[in-house]
């Protein structure tokens, strides 16, 4: 048995290494996606007071720590018992719609977005954020920055810092916000439409005008049927910071649609001894293998899904972009929405329709006559001792459980984290694209690209910002015998 | 080939919230860029480990090194890029102190396993499997880290020139930094924090103080702050007094207590031991004068008993490096 060792890739959460085993005709016989490190937070949040959980946990991850302190002092409501004046929930969805705009904008500009922009065959010194500037003029990369920069700045303002922010508390958000921010903030999110509506057309330009871009993105390599998660609001519609988990099968089928608190009659999660990272799955599919189609339990969350779960969006611009992505996949009504879309590289079309969905969301809150009230926050009268928590993260639907007792200590904490949902999805796409690229032996010389891609349209995490900033992600497959002797090694330096 | 000084920033056990505030130094990424040949994050160091070996000793001119030490492959990483290395910062509070992750240290490997892999309500695991550093799969062997029983620092681990504090460090610390190497100035002496205060948060703080002493502590959701006055003499636990200066008091001024993610001031080695002190002397001891001398252990008592949790109260960012850094194991 020959061994390709792809050691590290870099954009997942944590240290990630892919080891794909050939067999004895040299084709691939299996592939695993490994992932080396854990720190353990559903342990050492045990002792906690609950109330600095927000604050602790979103130090799972610096690049959506907003996911994180949401969902948590959304569990800390129920912990409590406590809901939360409606100025406070808006405040916290502002400040959540502002997180999406500038992570969906690295995303599409820094990471995911060169590979097509610039192209996939192009280059690697050329597929990074230069090369999109290059391409699509030096406006846009300060455009980049400035958005980022302008979309910290709402969080700051909001939550007092713009990487950690640290408003939530149980029952509310710690500060009102004043006319005189709410006034920028407005003026921010007008831009941040704008912005959108921009990318939106660069990526018609440059992808979806381009007949090659087209065929790769519904050719076989990134096309997979699974299960589709995403949160729903009460019209069934998108919503990112609260609603429903609604699950649709790969037919398009809604399978079932449920309050997160009961999250675990729905969701289970498997433990291989070679990663440190669980496997979610559907509990009442069953774990079938890493495996596609409506009997195997494997699901996916992500921006393609979450559009795959929606009855449509609810602001007018993202529901028009919504309709024309569904349509040029061919994609048949159902209802209000449509089948699904399975080829996941439209996930990048889809994450900038939510970009678009995001603005528009700040928008409306930001005109909200509500959201200045002063009234935040509801002081907790009693300890409940449990709640659940969830939120959409840009990677996926984020879980955070918490029991806790009669002092608010926490005594028992789980977590299912964004990129965690997809781990299996993305671990059958590296296969899958490794089967497609590698034969009788040969490493094809386009398999560099063309796996980072497989992985890389699911944005795992810390995938985000200075990772991709200079788009540089050195990789080395290393092609060893069954004595581990190496016999060949490709790699793609800085 | 650029004749630019490299840096490198590399990260260990961490969350990337240090990367975002490289990124969050926005447009002045491009002086960076233009001074320094980047060498940004662990991307380029991870892929090339075999080449950072080829490297001359200290040819890295400034490796930004995030995140605690807690695996082997942290630690063997801190070994090579100490070696590769000129000047060594640990950037970031879980790299100079521990950190967040550091809070593990409070229970032993067994149990967080346990809780993360069995005792967990939505785990599907009846074998009981755990993760292991080697796995035979049915087409040959897996190797994963070695989990350690505890978190280090990386001043715990390798020989550190700077420390730069912060979860994560604000931006504008980074600026004052690479500004500083950049000017050709002196450095300061090794082992110094720098791009940040000498004193506390609390002497940046804008909140009003008035020596008021405090008979009761609150939990931050028992009580809504007033807007302009020190939260520590309304009775919240705001460690502003035990914390190095730096970052302008952010969490106060959205009305949260400062929970101390920039480590100790100067001239303080254990932050938690600082912060009991503070909160004794501002604990009202006026009213103890009258009362039988039996029940002021229960007036004391009290008063703390609303902290149920000392260690991530008063350590939350810096146990690795405190004087009893974690639970004793008998």
């Amino acid at each position: 048995m020959k061994r390709v060792t792809i050691d590290p890739i870099s954009r997942l959460e944590g240290h990630g290494k892919i080891e794909i085993f050939l067999n004895d005709e040299g084709n691939v016989e299996n592939a695993y996606l490994q992932v080396p490190e854990l720190r353990g937070f559903e342990q050492f949040s045990v002792g906690r007071h609950a109330e600095d959980l927000p604050v602790i946990t979103q130090r799972i991850c610096g690049v959506c720590p907003e996911a994180h302190h949401m969902a948590s002092v959304k569990a800390l409501d129920a912990v409590f018992n406590v809901d939360p004046p409606p100025a406070a929930k808006k405040i916290r969805e502002l400040l959540y719609s502002a997180f999406y705009v500038t992570d969906h904008t690295t995303h599409f500009y820094a990471l995911g977005g060169p590979d097509f922009i610039v192209g996939p065959d192009a280059p690697p010194l050329e597929r990074n954020i230069l090369g999109v500037i290059h391409k699509v003029g030096v406006d846009i990369g300060k455009q980049v920055i400035a958005c980022r920069s302008r979309n910290h700045q709402v969080i700051k303002t909001l939550g007092g810092r713009g990487i950690h922010p640290t408003g939530g508390v149980p029952g509310g958000w710690s500060k009102a916000l004043k006319e005189e921010d709410r006034v920028n903030i407005e003026k921010i999110a007008k831009e941040n439409i704008e912005f959108a509506l921009f990318s939106l057309k660069a990526f018609d330009d440059i992808v979806l005008k381009n007949s090659d871009y087209l065929n790769l993105v519904t050719s076989d390599i990134y096309h997979h049927k699974t299960y589709y998660m995403g949160l729903v609001d009460k019209n069934n519609q998108l919503n990112f910071y609260d609603g429903m988990v609604r699950v649709v099968a790969p037919s398009g089928k809604e399978f079932v649609k449920y309050e997160a608190k009961d999250y675990m009659n729905h969701i289970a999660e498997r433990v291989e001894p070679w990663t440190y990272l669980k496997f979610p799955y559907l509990k009442n599919v069953g774990w079938k293998g890493f495996v596609d189609g409506e009997d195997s339990g494997v699901y996916c969350a992500t921006p393609l899904s979450r559009l795959n779960c929606t009855d449509g969006m609810p602001t007018p611009k993202a529901q028009e972009h919504y309709q024309q992505m569904f349509e040029t996949f061919g994609s048949k009504k159902l209802g209000k929405r449509y089948e699904p879309v399975h080829f996941r590289l439209a996930t990048h079309w889809a994450r900038l329709i939510e970009l678009l969905y995001a603005a528009e969301r700040m928008l409306e809150l930001a005109t909200d006559p509500e959201i200045t009230s002063p009234d935040v926050r509801v002081i907790p009268t009693t300890i409940k001792g449990e709640g659940v928590g969830c939120v959409e993260a840009p990677r996926g639907t984020l879980t955070h459980h918490y029991k806790t007792d009669e002092n608010g200590v926490i005594t028992h904490a789980n977590l299912i984290v964004g990129t965690t949902n997809n781990y299996a999805p993305i671990s059958m796409s590296i296969k899958r694209a490794a089967e497609q690229l590698i034969t009788k032996g040969k490493v094809n010389e386009g398999m560099l690209n063309k796996v980072e891609m497989a992985f890389r349209l699911y944005d795992p995490c810390l995938s985000c910002a200075t990772h991709n900033l200079p788009g540089k992600m050195p990789l080395q497959i290393e092609i060893k015998n069954s004595c581990g002797e190496s016999l060949d090694i490709i790699r793609r330096d800085i | 080939m650029s004749k630019k000084p490299k840096i490198a920033m590399y990260w260990a056990s961490a969350c990337g919230g240090c990367e975002v505030s490289l990124a969050n130094v926005h447009e002045v990424l491009l002086d960076i860029d233009a001074n320094f040949e980047l060498v940004f994050c662990p991307c380029l160091v991870d892929g090339k480990i075999k080449d950072v070996e080829a490297m001359d000793d200290g040819e890295l001119l400034i490796t930004f090194f995030n995140g605690a030490i807690r695996n082997s492959e942290n630690e063997e990483m801190a070994h090579l890029l100490r070696k590769k290395t000129k000047i060594l910062i640990a950037y970031g509070a879980c790299s100079k102190d521990g950190g967040i992750p550091a809070l593990a240290n409070l229970s032993s490997k067994e149990e967080l396993f346990n809780t993360v892999y069995i005792n967990n309500p939505s785990i599907d695991n009846p074998k009981g499997i755990i993760p292991q550093r080697v796995t035979i799969v049915e087409e040959g062997e897996l190797r994963i880290p070695e989990f350690y029983n505890k978190v280090k620092s990386l001043g715990q681990t390798v020989d550190v020139d700077y420390f730069m504090p912060g979860c994560p460090p604000e931006p504008d610390q980074l600026i004052n930094v690479v500004n500083l190497v950049l000017s050709g100035a002196e450095l300061p002496p090794k082992g110094s924090v720098i791009g940040v205060g000498k004193t506390t948060v609390c002497e940046e703080c804008s909140r009003k103080k008035s020596d008021k002493k405090i008979s009761r502590i609150y939990r931050t959701y028992e009580i809504i702050p007033d807007e302009e006055t020190c939260l520590l003499e309304q009775g919240i636990v705001c460690m502003g007094i035990a914390t190095r200066g730096g970052c302008g008091g952010l969490c106060p001024n959205v009305n949260m207590p400062c929970t101390g993610c920039y480590g100790p001031p100067a001239g303080v080695d254990d932050q938690g031991a600082k912060m009991i002190g503070a909160l004794g002397a501002i604990i009202d001891i006026a009213a103890i004068k009258d009362m039988p001398e039996e029940d002021i252990p229960d007036y004391v008592d009290n008063i703390l008993k609303s902290i149920p949790d000392y260690a991530g109260t008063f350590y939350k960012f810096s146990l690795a490096t405190a004087l009893v850094n974690g639970r004793v194991n008998k």
